[in-house]
């Protein structure tokens, strides 16, 4: 039996089933007990599992996302939630020097298996300080599993993955996202390491790899583009740390060119690593063309209405830089 | 210390502190001036909100109406030397130190004319030349810069000083206390301004600390601090002089935290007794008769210090401000495209 779901109340299904099913789960973080931040996400939780394990909090950051290391340490299995990844910025410490260090320095005999959900919000004339989608960062540092879902069944079964792992993972979802829809199977519970960079289109002539909103770009461009006959594959990176490549390289030795989608910044962002993963590992000759990155450009979000347009991209400027990069 | 508890008991209870003020023994034109200064930010803020719910503004306001005397009654303390800071919240903080209209709505409109030449928005201000260095709306995100400011205008022999506008969730904050007990121990003429209006956005600060006031914060750091009603402009203005005017002399921190409440929700023109957990629309109307604004004019007309037909001219002149303002800005050019790259950097060689 089938169940209609959009990305939003994916997630919360996935919250209901870990607390349903896992007493040690409990969730922590600012605007729990409000539809405030959280959109549908978290609707009610607060009522159905109460305040004791959904639990809102002081403007703290920091003491939360450690707290959550800590207990999680213990046996407990924390959720901790920051409703803009801009806010997670004060709990760093807890996440980069103590959560993702945390089983190498103790010999593999103790892991911290916190789930740190950093939601990015963005758009709407927010700025700067509220926009940030910061993947990269955390993507580039070891023992920290960073998972970023497109699809919607996705958002669900990897935060139910992500909660049940024994490791520190950042489970990105991307408020753009919350109102995609889907049908899903029922609930069955998969291992983190199975939520490998997927293909969601084959395609000929054009791989675009993407992850998150970027994925949803990638595929809408692709079905523009599959109007005037040019065949897109595309690609669903979802985990970008520990990143497996192998899918895309494959995918780019059959199609040749490729270009890749990415929500952060071009200056040292994961589309870098995409693209290097893939040249890396292709001959000189192997590629028609070279390949495209489409990114932020490398300033903060302003918040002028003119100034937003053009500094997050859209189905029409991505399928613009793509015809001239390929001469398509 | 049992004092400070039964003020506070008084100073939450909104059925309390709804007297005018007592005007007797000031100038009448610094109640003019105070009022008029409080008038114009209620003003400004009443237009940001009705433009907001109409859709001119395409990005959140998150106003401090109800919460002018902190604003007031400080900068009131304050030269154009000073280096104050802000948060979300601070269209009343930049207005207090310089009351621009113009540059305010341009701002929030993203316009090139605005105070941050439409960079920033409502949440990003900034007036260096009149003290206001800047606002930003990561919460406690200035507290420390605050800290540095004043430190360097100790270091280089001013005795200005530095000023971080908080609210009582940003209290909450481990930087804050870092701050606090490095601006006692360095030290640096810090001052921190709460305004605790009892909520840090849908929550009520009785769900979020222990207490219902901040200032045992300051009380462990050893910095000086007082808890006043924040909704007396005059009352801000006296108590807050003498911990000002010491730490410009002495170059030590203070803490002043004035209870107060705002009458809008968090964020935009909505009340938010939906989403606020322990919010209710009875609250908002016993602390609308506490409005700030609303005790100082009554003060005034009870010691004919101004009729009610000055108050209204007072308020038309203002309003029509307002209006050519807004006009004006809504006029003005965006930014254009080009400085998206080209204000990343200082890019002076
Ligand atoms: C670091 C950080 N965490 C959370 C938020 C979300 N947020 C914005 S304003 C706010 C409440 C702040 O409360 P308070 O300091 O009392 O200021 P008030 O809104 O009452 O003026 C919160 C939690 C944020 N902007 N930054
Ligand atoms: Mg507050």
């Amino acid at each position: 039996m089938k169940t209609k779901e959009n990305y939003g109340s994916a997630i919360l299904s996935a919250f209901e089933y870990l607390l349903d099913n896992y007493p040690e789960v409990f969730v922590i973080g600012q605007g729990l007990w409000s539809p405030w931040y959280v959109g549908n996400t978290m609707k009610d939780l607060d009522s159905k599992f109460g305040k004791d394990r959904i639990i809102d909090t002081p403007v703290s950051e920091s003491a939360v996302t450690g707290l959550g290391v800590g207990a999680s340490l213990c046996g407990s299995k924390p959720i901790v939630v920051h409703p803009r990844i801009d806010f997670m910025l004060y709990a760093i410490d807890s996440i980069v020097n103590q959560a993702a260090k945390w089983s190498h320095m103790t010999g593999a005999q103790s892991h911290p298996g916190i789930t740190i959900r950093g939601i990015i919000n963005r758009g709407g004339e927010q700025g700067a300080q509220h926009s940030q989608s910061l993947h990269s960062w955390f993507a580039h540092i070891p023992g920290l599993r960073v998972l970023m879902p497109y699809s919607v069944a996705d958002a669900r079964d990897m935060l139910i993955a992500a909660a049940l792992s024994k490791d520190p993972v950042m489970y990105i979802d991307d408020r753009w996202l919350y109102d995609t829809k889907d049908e899903l199977d029922p609930i069955s519970e998969k291992s983190i390491s199975e939520f490998k960079p997927k293909i969601i289109k084959y395609g000929e002539d054009l791989t675009i790899i993407g992850s998150s909103f970027s994925t949803k770009l990638a595929l809408g461009a692709s079905l523009e583009l599959e109007k005037e006959r040019i065949s897109v594959e595309v690609i669903d990176i979802r985990t970008l740390n520990p990143f497996d490549s192998k899918l895309l390289i494959e995918s780019v030795k059959k199609t040749k060119r490729f270009a890749v989608i990415d929500g952060g910044w071009k200056n040292s962002g994961f589309s870098a690593e995409v693209t290097s993963s893939i040249v890396e590992s292709m001959e000189p000759n192997q590629l028609l063309s070279k390949p495209l990155r489409i990114t932020l450009a490398n300033s903060p979000a302003p918040t002028s209405k003119p100034l937003e347009d053009i500094y997050f991209p859209n189905i029409s400027s991505v399928i613009r830089d793509i015809k001239a990069n390929f001469f398509l | 210390m049992n004092d400070k508890a039964d003020l506070l008991t008084r100073l939450i209870n909104p059925k309390e502190f709804q007297e005018p003020l007592d005007v007797s023994g000031y100038e009448s034109s610094f109640l003019y001036e105070t009022l008029y200064l409080m008038t114009q930010i209620r003003l400004a803020e009443e237009k940001l909100a009705s433009e907001r719910e109409f859709g001119t503004i395409g990005g959140p306001v998150h106003l401090s109406v109800g919460q002018e005397a902190m604003a007031v009654g400080i900068s009131k303390n304050l030269n154009k030397k000073d280096r104050v800071f802000g948060a979300h919240r601070s269209h009343s903080h930049i207005l207090s130190m310089n009351p621009d209209f113009h540059k305010l709505f341009a701002e929030v409109l993203g316009k090139e004319t605005g105070f941050s030449r439409g960079m920033g928005g409502s949440m990003h201000l900034t007036d260096k030349k009149n003290g206001f260095y800047g606002s930003v709306p990561i919460v406690s995100g200035t507290v420390p810069l605050a800290v540095g400011a004043a430190f360097d205008a100790r270091r280089s022999g001013t005795n200005n000083i530095g000023l971080a506008f908080i609210g009582d969730g940003a209290i909450e904050e481990g930087v804050v206390q870092e701050s606090l007990n490095l601006a006692k121990i360095l030290p640096s003429p810090t001052v921190f301004v709460v305004e605790n209006n009892l909520f840090a956005s849908h929550m009520n600060i009785s769900l979020r600390q222990p207490m219902r006031s901040t200032c045992r914060f300051a009380e462990a750091n050893k910095v000086e601090n007082l808890l006043v009603d924040g909704n007396n402009v005059l009352e801000v203005y006296e108590k807050s002089k003498v911990l000002i005017n010491n730490s410009r002399n002495d170059g030590t921190p203070c803490f002043i935290e004035g209870v107060t409440f705002r009458h809008y929700g968090h964020v935009d023109w909505r009340k938010d007794v939906d989403v606020g957990v322990d919010r209710s629309q009875e609250d908002i109307e016993e602390w609308m008769k506490r409005d700030p604004i609303q005790r100082l004019s009554i003060g005034m007309f009870e010691a004919a210090i101004i009729s009610k037909q000055d108050y209204q001219n007072i308020n038309d002149e203002i309003s029509q401000d307002i209006i050519s303002s807004w006009e004006k800005a809504i006029k003005d050019p965006y930014p254009t495209e080009d400085k998206l790259l080209t204000r990343v950097y200082c890019n002076e060689d």
